[in-house]
């Protein structure tokens, strides 16, 4: 899934300014903007927002994989919906709950389902890889689904809100907003970090894996060992965007761990465009955004995934890069 | 030992058999349209279990405007096949050429639209509809209808047709030519995109004439098209992707299986029965159960 996209940089350079300058520049003012949208917003866009970015970390943890790596993962839902349930165990077991326990137990949750799906799946490549993803995510459904003792079952466990706390520091309630800045801090972190390795020498060799992964082997990378250690860095990822989703609903459910989640994640990563890192956040904002707009003008009942579906098998035969893929190489630079 | 084996309630076992080559016969029906798209253009249809329920609700349609359930089934097949040759035409031939992982994205967008657009149609409460034969007879304790029988030969009838079409028909060697060499067959004349169209098109009438005939046992919601797809992805993974045989005797493999396991546990969990033998395919077998390892 790779073209080269059209290098948008070379206005800039007239200016005089350098490629670096130009990014940080553009990321501070991006950064502005989402650091002030909850004191502007109403309340209704300022949870949107914030589930935006929840939803843009569980695509950008993907893109790893589909974006950098060249496998599509259809289990994506696993990952999320562990990391929901590890942070709701940790809720739920502790008292008073604490918010940096229950990252941490998801993050273990996630990280759990991770190793044995990227253990299996690994082995196969392509299509073969995306189906067997996809069959691990539902057993893990499944068995959520079914342990009714544990999980709650089709009800799903509910528990209450963390204090934001630091030892000896801080320990404040969450509001919508500090909630907001607490989610864009862990989103911004964890671009950062997976910009950082997608450019380290790790990220590259990832890369040379999309771009052909025999030539890769040959040239001696134990290739399944680099794709083992990618599934399982996205799964993280994946596993923290739920930890915040449960502590910003509230609740974690088994509909969370069935397909549909995989399936949006999909659909924001190509929506937005692969192999960018901030392309699925813009994806997971656009969908939301259209989503709520046709709830908006055709009320509730209205199918919104119908004309969505239309819009996205448009995208990949009309706009294959996605809304972002204009910027790709610059991006990655 | 002998106290092991008598705890194996023998009656139960001879029903879990049938039920398992019943269920098994009507998978081999949906995997072989699966195997076969797979084979032929490279494209994992993601919408194969949309295009099943969609058979199943025309087969409803067309069962309470006329009451002819064979009516349904051959309409419905017939129209889930034209709209099948459609969606290719619209969808997938644009793709030929890219990354096949395209297609399935393609094909996945196909069935988020079909299965939202029939929930919103339909709604989300299952629809029964009855046994087109109600005979039954007596297995053990049970009254066991004689029409999952008739499904499981019916399903197996439609096979052995396909099959025969595949060896002996003119179009059925042009698929054949097309998944041997495609360049070849476009030498020799073929056309192929129309060979593509119309193998999509077969997969899906297959799809949906096994959703029509599968509706009368469990009835018809909008979320049957998933469960179904997986099943069929197992079945098609272990029993080696392409590979219609193999299809069929995983089919019929893995539905054993879980109806025994369904003696001793809840069905729901005895779908991960299949998950352990897909994983353990995975490992050990990895192109299939039921082909020759490659040398």
């Amino acid at each position: 899934m790779t073209t080269a996209p059209l290098d948008k940089a070379m206005p800039f350079k007239k200016a005089g300014l350098s490629h670096t300058a130009i990014y940080w520049m553009s990321f501070c003012a991006v950064m502005a903007v989402l650091i002030v949208a909850p004191l502007v917003l109403p309340e209704f866009w300022r949870r949107f927002l914030t589930e935006v970015l929840i939803w843009g970390l569980l695509a950008m943890s993907s893109d790893l994989l589909i974006g950098y790596t060249g496998m599509i993962s259809f289990g994506h839902s696993a990952f999320f919906g562990l990391g929901m349930y590890g942070a709701a165990a940790a809720l739920l077991l502790f008292s008073p709950p604490n918010l940096w326990l229950a990252i941490v137990f998801g993050l273990i949750g996630a990280a759990i389902v991770a190793l044995f799906v990227a253990y299996f799946s690994t082995r196969l490549r392509d299509i073969y890889f995306a189906i067997t993803t996809l069959i691990f995510s539902q057993i893990f459904y499944v068995i959520i689904f079914t342990w009714t003792s544990v999980t709650g079952g089709e009800n799903g466990l509910i528990f209450t809100r963390p204090h934001f706390s630091i030892p000896f520091l801080v320990d404040a309630r969450f509001t919508s907003s500090t909630m907001h800045w607490f989610v864009l801090a862990v989103v911004t972190g964890s671009y950062l970090i997976l910009r950082r390795v997608t450019q380290s020498p790790f990220g590259m060799v990832l890369q040379s894996i999309r771009e052909n992964e025999a030539r890769t082997r040959a040239i001696g990378y134990p290739v399944q060992r680099y794709k083992i250690a990618a599934v399982m860095l996205s799964g993280l990822f994946a596993g923290l965007a739920g930890v915040l989703y449960a502590i910003q609903n509230e609740f974690a459910a088994p509909d969370f761990v069935y397909f549909i989640t995989s399936g949006d994640t999909v659909i924001f990563n190509v929506m937005g465009g692969i192999g960018t890192l901030v392309g699925p956040i813009v994806g997971a904002g656009f969908f939301q955004l259209l989503r709520e707009l046709m709830a908006r003008i055709f009320g509730d009942q209205f199918p919104y995934l119908v004309p969505l579906g239309f819009i996205f098998i448009g995208m990949i035969i009309f706009l294959p890069q996605g809304l972002l893929g204009f910027a790709r190489r610059w991006l990655n630079r | 030992m002998i106290h092991f084996f008598q705890s194996i309630p023998y009656d139960q076992l001879v029903i879990q058999t049938l039920n398992g080559i019943v269920t098994g016969m009507i998978l081999a029906l949906v995997a072989s349209g699966l195997t076969l798209i797979f084979g032929i253009m490279d494209v994992v249809n993601f919408a194969h279990g949309e295009l099943f329920m969609l058979g199943a609700y025309i087969g409803v349609i067309v069962l309470t405007a006329t009451g002819s359930f064979w009516l349904a089934l051959v309409l419905a097949a017939l129209v889930v096949a034209i709209l099948g040759a459609a969606m290719q035409i619209v969808t997938l031939r644009p793709l030929i050429g890219r990354d096949p992982l395209t297609t399935i994205l393609a094909t996945f967008g196909i069935s988020l639209i079909l299965q939202n657009y029939v929930l919103w149609q339909f709604g989300p409460v299952s629809r029964k509809i009855s046994e087109p034969i109600t005979a039954h007879f007596n297995l053990f304790y049970l009254e066991y209808p004689w029409y999952r029988l008739l499904i499981a030969a019916l399903s197996a009838l439609i096979i052995g047709g396909f099959w025969l079409f595949l060896k002996h028909g003119k179009y059925g060697i042009w698929i054949r030519a097309t998944t041997q060499d495609r360049v070849m067959a476009q030498a020799m004349g073929i056309p192929v995109p129309w060979v593509y169209t119309g193998v999509f098109a077969i997969g899906a009438g297959l799809a949906a004439a096994s959703g029509v005939l599968f509706a009368p046992l469990a009835g018809v919601s909008h979320t049957m098209g998933l469960d179904w797809v997986l099943k069929a992805f197992i079945v098609v993974v272990v029993g080696g992707m392409g590979n219609l045989g193999g299809s069929i005797a995983a089919a019929i493999f893995i539905s054993l299986l879980e109806s025994y396991a369904s003696i001793w546990v809840n069905p729901s969990q005895a779908v991960i029965v299949s998950f352990v033998v897909l994983i353990l395919t995975l490992l050990f077998r990895p192109t299939g159960l039921f082909v020759p390892t490659p040398k």
